[in-house]
């Protein structure tokens, strides 16, 4: 077990959501190339309580990469410089004595600062709200085995499935968009059988619910780049071709000419 | 649990009703696999993410609803008290996180679905903000508590590096499906796993049970790999771990396969631990993970408070001193899917068109005062230790005397210590900020609050239960194989406890166990 020494934190303070932000210095002596990025970000905290001075708050739960609930943006990258890893699965040994880390929420206008380092995502909420299940009351399902899936399908719907739903794609688009969170959630689910009924319907609401929201898609691929699940922009086609379909298929009077 | 044996099957169907990924044979048909206790394979997965799907396929109903307008959902709010009038539950006290704010709700009936108190050993691999709050404070205002040395601990998780370690990450149990677990057979040996011969490893469960091998359940795998590293056989920098080696299933099945089946989790492993598990064995070891313990419950979930309901790890029921691998997952769908939706009709038919406390009623208005003081209490303490400093010496204490082994003595000395830290608590606890805006400090000294008292039930139900059983192993009850002695003589009961203001005073009511159908037995994994 090594230590990092002399690292000089810049950590994003901002009391409530309409309160003026600053950025704080704090240098962190040593701290083991074994703790996680959020350890050292605790043993800070300590220290802070220490000095009889407010704790940094940050948003975490799980810290082993699958909640989705951690979010920062370390030195201007979401979820940091590793790819395909959550802040929380981030470790130390990423980095090096006297190195200058930047800290700082989730920037998105859809994602208003609650305070410090923790963002409102509710707005990821009111998309899955609109479309994003399928409709099957509770009682009476049919035997799983009786529709067969074919596994390239069920696989290709547990790699959208995979999407915690962190934002770190938001964060880190130009546009703010969220394009790929939305994507993945309707990919997951269209692409099985069970979903098929609701497709176009969830295509339709889902997109609606999400332009209203989020900025638009100008296919720079950052999401993805972000993604700690390393969800493929393949997702926004599919997305794309099902709301373009559901402008037709989803007319009320179809049938009627 | 015949109920729950009879309304799993429907689980698995109404999940992949509503869209849950589940693993597919290249015919169409579920896949299964095996699981730790299991000889055989039965439990259908998603990927090593089984559990955090099926949350996913619950959410989007949940979501479903709320789009709806028949669900109003409160994030960011935690349950601070249970309001009980004229021996009733009519309602809930509640804090928002965001403002401090407390207010409350009033209720025909109450459903907990709280989760496990597992956050008492401080390191444990559940999500760092699972607490006892709801259930502690629904025990205080009545409810019974079940079975609270009941706690299980994992074999399959990835060892502490440093002190500051804040929790411990699990890796997934169907790893033991194709991982070999083994030691050094000599102490000192520090060389690499891949130069150490065959002849000169311990594969210490295949040795042992030699029936179930490495899916020996949790309570025996967790029991054996602590035996091993206590005598100086652990593997890893700090020899705390054990190897969960893939190389012969990498040999055996190919390196593609293995990754499909567990990439995730290599991944995962790979992310924290900063080594390759394609090439160097995993190290694993033990780590608090599930409690069985609970608030008691009947038949129909209901707790001892008439309208207050807990479901999944909240409550004691279904999985005895021990739980098997996938049944919590199935515990908790069934609870809310198919037991709750029937049992709580009959609680609240007679209630139709009847009035129900509101929330100016005096109980609630004293609870809500009573909340205030306590978290107003926790600022205005100005010592000099912060809620996470106690929490790592609670846990601790937890740890080293009603962990894995549990000893007379070990628990004596624990009942002795936690008072003691507990008024130290009391009196040098430091809470910085204030109680009107996100405060993650305040809201961790509420629960640490509660830990501690929970912590003390705990102990005393240990020391109280002079046999081995499940996950509750007393050292000076063990068979000349080490391995655990029960009592059923004498032991043959739940313990279930009320409050009676002092959780080392808690008072305890025995619920004997009967046995009509299936008797009672000891199982062999040998």
């Amino acid at each position: 077990m090594k230590h990092l020494t002399n690292l000089k934190l810049k950590v994003w303070r901002q009391d409530g959501p309409d309160v003026v932000g600053k950025f704080e210095t704090h240098i962190v002596e040593s701290v083991s190339d074994e703790a996680s990025f959020l350890e050292m970000l605790d043993q800070l905290n300590e220290r802070l309580i220490g000095e009889n001075k407010d704790a940094i708050v940050f948003d975490h739960d799980c810290r082993e990469g699958i909640c989705g609930t951690c979010s920062l943006m370390i030195n201007g990258r979401a979820h940091g410089p590793q790819r395909a890893t959550t802040t929380c699965q981030l470790h130390m040994r990423t980095f090096s004595s006297g190195d200058e880390i930047v800290i700082e929420p989730w920037r998105a206008a859809a994602f208003p600062i609650i305070k410090d380092l923790m963002v409102d995502r509710s707005s990821f909420d009111r998309i899955v709200e609109s479309g994003g299940f399928i409709t099957a009351l509770t009682g009476g399902a049919p035997d799983a085995n009786l529709i067969p899936v074919p596994k390239p399908v069920s696989d290709a719907a547990m790699d959208s499935a995979a999407c915690i739903g962190c934002g770190a794609c938001v964060a880190a688009c130009p546009n703010g968009a969220a394009n790929l969170f939305t994507g993945a959630k309707i990919a997951h689910l269209n692409v099985l059988p069970q979903g098929q009924a609701e497709r176009f319907k969830r295509a339709e609401a889902m997109v609606n619910a999400m332009d209203e929201q989020f900025g638009s898609c100008t296919n720079h691929g950052e999401c993805s780049a972000a993604c700690p699940k390393e969800i493929s922009l393949d997702v926004i086609a599919l997305m794309n071709s099902d709301f373009r379909k559901s402008k037709s298929k989803n007319r009320k009077q179809l049938s009627r000419g | 649990m015949h109920r729950l044996a009879q309304v799993s099957v429907d689980i698995i169907d109404q999940m992949v009703a509503q869209g849950v990924p589940f693993a597919r044979e290249y015919g169409g048909m579920l896949d299964n696999r095996s699981f730790g206790g299991a000889q055989v394979s039965r439990t259908f997965y998603a990927r090593g993410q089984t559990g955090q799907q099926l949350l996913l396929g619950a959410y989007q109903q949940l979501s479903r609803q709320i789009g709806l307008g028949g669900v109003r959902l409160f994030n960011r709010t935690e349950l601070v008290d249970v309001v009980v009038v004229d021996g009733r539950c009519s309602g809930i006290v509640v804090r928002d996180l965001l403002t401090g704010e407390i207010t409350s709700h009033a209720a025909h009936a109450v459903v907990m679905a709280t989760g496990g108190y597992g956050n008492v050993f401080y390191l444990s691999t559940n999500a760092m903000n699972c607490n006892v709050t709801a259930a502690w404070r629904a025990h205080r205002r009545g409810a019974m508590f079940a079975n609270p040395c009941y706690t299980q601990i994992h074999p399959t998780c990835i060892p502490q590096s440093d002190e500051s370690q804040s929790k411990l990450t699990l890796m997934s149990e169907s790893l033991r499906n194709d991982g070999r677990i083994w030691v050094p057979k000599n102490a000192d040996d520090t060389r690499p796993a891949d130069q150490i011969p065959e002849g000169e490893r311990d594969y210490y469960l295949e040795r042992l049970y030699p029936s179930y091998g490495n899916l020996a359940p949790r309570d025996i795998s967790s029991r054996a790999a602590k035996r091993l590293v206590d005598k100086g056989h652990g593997v890893g920098p700090l020899k705390n771990g054990v190897n969960l080696d893939f190389s012969a299933a990498i040999d055996r099945l190919g390196r593609d396969v293995v990754q499909e089946r567990y990439g995730n989790l290599f991944q995962m492993y790979e992310r924290i631990a900063g080594e390759d598990p394609y090439s160097t064995p995993m190290r694993i070891y033990p780590a608090t993970h599930y409690t069985m313990g609970g608030l008691w419950v009947d038949y129909e979930l209901a707790t001892t408070i008439p309208g207050l309901y807990a479901a999944g790890e909240a409550n004691f029921s279904d999985h005895g001193a021990n739980r098997l691998g996938a049944s919590a997952l199935m515990q908790g769908l069934a609870d809310g899917y198919f037991v709750l939706p029937y049992t709580i009709g009959n609680e609240l038919a007679p209630m139709l068109n009847k009035n129900i406390p509101t929330t100016d009623h005096p109980a609630f208005v004293q609870a809500e005062t009573e909340a205030r003081e306590r978290f107003n209490a926790y600022l205005n303490v100005s010592g000099t230790r912060s809620p996470d400093w106690f929490h790592r010496e609670l846990g601790k204490i937890i740890w080293d005397y009603c962990g894995m082994e549990r000893t007379q003595q070990g628990l004596e000395k624990a009942l002795s210590e936690l008072p003691a830290l507990y008024s130290e608590f009391k009196k040098d606890l430091r809470v910085t900020g204030t109680g009107e805006s996100v405060n993650q400090t305040l809201e961790k000294a509420g629960r640490v609050d509660d830990f501690f008292q929970l912590g003390m039930l705990m102990c005393r139900d240990a020391l109280d239960r002079e046999e081995s059983c499940g996950a509750h192993f007393r050292s000076e009850y063990q068979t000349g194989d080490g391995e655990a002695l029960r009592d059923d003589k004498n032991f043959c009961h739940v313990s279930a406890y009320n409050w009676t203001g002092d959780p080392m005073a808690a008072e305890l009511n025995k619920e004997k166990l009967e046995f009509e159908t299936a008797h009672l037995a000891t199982r062999s994994y040998k």
